[in-house]
């Protein structure tokens, strides 16, 4: 396991520097001069912006560029937010926390809805629950999160006047009473993004299951005598499992991208909604490092689906 | 799909022709098979629907798009305005009509360049094998591990300046959706048409083909591609509702197409404000994008059916 593990984070490595290769090229290639605004502004005269650009380096040959870029980035380097006047990575060591409760919780609600619904699919093909199962899973992941978040806004939050629609950080309780406030809070985006996943899932847990419920060594645990819940979580569940992950971890750009629009409607002060705003307001480094960040918070995902790959189906840790 | 006829037919056919089943063609044979597939059909049927509303709903509501009228301002359905109106008291009816336009035209041009970029890498991958093929095949893990809504949002930032200066800010914003969406949607069908150019050019009609001295490039377009295009063709309707849903987000963050241009996901945007007084506004616009990315949803199943039967999901 532990030189599986090691390639890996080999493999990761070239995907990392490939994913900042796209980066910077996109930034290289875009049109404008982060100094333009200083060229505009008569206050500035040009020696000064010349020095300037001098100093950042902006006429260095290419490639020069970027392995300062990459080396700055990889130190956590990441220059310094135009409008909130703070380094870049504290704003966003001060973001990534509710982000990451967020996406993470609504990953484990997305699962607690996939795996039974899926499997309970899988047992009964063609039955009625499947059918309805199989018409809800559409449903939900037709439905886009910016329009299940309005939704769920206008129901909950106008209508019956049961949940917050503002997520906020600086909640005025203590205790256990924090904790409720939180979860209340919490519950919408969470939900909003857990469902979308969810239903998407409980298709791939589905056929994933299917493919596996008619081999004969599911029927030789039957035949043994095994309960049939043993059977379909100790035989089945675990074989069925292994496509499953492969396509979740295929997903998870799409749980980030998904999670910026959550945080953008609920106000979650978290990258996401870090990231909207400061592009709203052109504050390329902060874009930049979001994006960056972003990329790596999907490599580490990809990373964790391949240590589970490698738990679920042992001949990969050890080929 | 070729082996999706019965190979008993032609064998009858030969033999007794009269009282069995008539030679069905391949059109036919699939059309037959899709129609079993009710919601579908159905799907079909409201698409259909929505696109003639699209493309004919100006004429027949000839109701400018930015008529506005303070004094009718956040009305809800009547008869003078079936959709309501929204805080200018612009006819919602004739911008969702409007919008729906560049809305479904995005996720058809978008899916036409994640099509034509995937077919093109697949097939070069698939035909190539060797170094070119892992190369491209790295490429295409790498496209799919980036995040695609920063790394669009990023882009569109970057660019949407320049490209709005060269060809105005309609056309050019518009360009750039479809790059972009279609730029990040092309890896699945890549891999797809990668997949079944190695089985396929293994089969035997392909060796036949090439024993007859058939060139590489004859292979290619006449014999592989043709019958690589069944998985393909279902791809490309899921990634119609994919860029429908991209195009609607970019615009529901405020970073599409200009406020002027009132795509579904750009009214869904400006509706969100105004969601305790006038909630027709976004239920109506959210609604147009959910029924039209559903019923694609549901005829890309439909095709899968028809086209791909080996694939479950």
């Amino acid at each position: 396991m532990g030189r599986y593990l090691l390639r890996r984070l080999l493999i990761a490595v070239p995907s990392l520097l490939g994913i900042s290769v796209v980066l910077f090229t996109v930034l290289a290639l875009a049109p404008g001069d982060p100094f333009g605004d200083l060229a505009s502004n008569p206050a500035v005269p040009p020696e000064v912006r010349l020095a300037l650009r001098a100093k950042f380096g902006m006429d260095d040959p290419v490639l020069v560029r970027y392995f300062h870029w990459l080396v700055a980035m990889l130190h956590g380097d990441w220059g310094f937010s135009f409008v909130s006047r703070v380094d870049v990575d504290t704003l966003i060591w001060q973001r990534l926390p509710a982000t990451l409760f967020v996406v993470g919780t609504s990953q484990i609600l997305a699962l607690l809805i996939a795996l039974p619904v899926g499997v309970m699919s899988a047992t009964r093909p063609y039955s009625l629950f499947d059918q309805i199962a199989n018409t809800f899973a559409f449903i939900g992941f037709s439905l886009p999160t910016f329009f299940t978040g309005l939704l769920f806004i206008l129901l909950f939050s106008i209508e019956l006047d049961w949940l917050p629609f503002v997520y906020r950080s600086d909640l005025a309780a203590t205790g256990w009473r924090w904790y409720w406030e939180e979860f209340r809070q919490a519950i919408m985006p969470i939900a909003v993004l857990g469902m979308f996943q969810g239903a998407s899932w409980t298709r791939y847990v589905r056929s994933a299951v299917l493919d596996v419920i008619r081999l004969d060594y599911v029927s030789t645990a039957r035949a043994k005598g095994l309960r049939e819940g043993k059977v379909v979580v100790k035989h089945v569940l675990r074989n069925a499992l292994i496509p499953v992950v492969t396509l979740v971890a295929l997903q998870m750009p799409a749980v980030f991208g998904g999670a910026i629009i959550t945080e953008q409607i609920f106000r979650v002060p978290g990258i996401g909604s870090l990231l909207i705003s400061s592009i709203l307001a052109n504050d390329t480094p902060v874009i930049m490092a979001v994006t960056f960040v972003f990329a790596c918070l999907v490599i580490l995902f990809n990373l964790i689906a391949d240590i589970l790959y490698g738990w679920l189906d042992p001949r990969i840790a050890y080929r | 799909m070729a082996g999706s006829t019965p190979a008993s037919l032609t064998a009858d056919a030969g033999g007794a022709r009269e009282g069995l089943a008539p030679q069905i063609s391949p059109a036919l044979d699939a059309w037959r098979r899709f129609r079993r597939h009710r919601l579908a059909v159905a799907s079909a049927i409201v698409l259909l629907v929505m696109a003639l509303a699209v493309v004919l709903g100006p004429t027949l509501w000839p109701v400018s798009i930015n008529d506005i009228d303070f004094g009718a301002r956040l009305q809800g359905p009547s008869a003078a305005h079936p959709f309501g109106t929204d805080d200018l008291g612009q006819d919602l009816l004739a911008r969702m009509l409007y919008g729906g336009r560049i809305s479904l035209a995005v996720g058809l041009a978008a899916m036409v360049v994640s099509l034509v970029v995937g077919t093109l890498i697949g097939a070069i991958a698939g035909t190539a094998r060797g170094s070119i093929d892992a190369g491209l095949m790295w490429l295409t893990d790498l496209f799919l591990s980036l995040p695609q809504l920063p790394l669009l949002l990023l882009i569109i930032y970057l660019f949407r300046d320049a490209l709005k200066g060269l060809v105005g800010p309609e056309g050019g914003v518009f360009i750039l959706v479809v790059a972009v969406i279609g730029g990040f949607r092309w890896m699945p069908v890549a891999r797809l048409v990668r997949a079944q150019f190695l089985s396929l050019r293994e089969k035997e009609f392909v060796e036949a083909a090439r024993a007859l001295g058939a060139t590489t490039t004859r292979l290619v377009l006449r014999h592989i591609l043709p019958n690589a295009l069944g998985p393909v063709i279902v791809a490309g309707t899921i990634n119609v509702a994919d860029a429908i849903i991209a195009e609607s987000t970019l615009s529901f963050l405020g970073l599409g197409f200009p406020p002027d241009i009132p795509t579904w996901g750009r009214l869904l945007f400006d509706a969100k404000d105004y969601l305790d007084i006038a909630p027709h506004w976004a239920l109506i616009a959210g609604a147009a994008i959910f029924l039209a990315v559903l019923a694609i949803n549901f005829i890309g199943d439909g095709l899968r059916d028809v086209l791909d039967p080996r694939r479950v999901m």
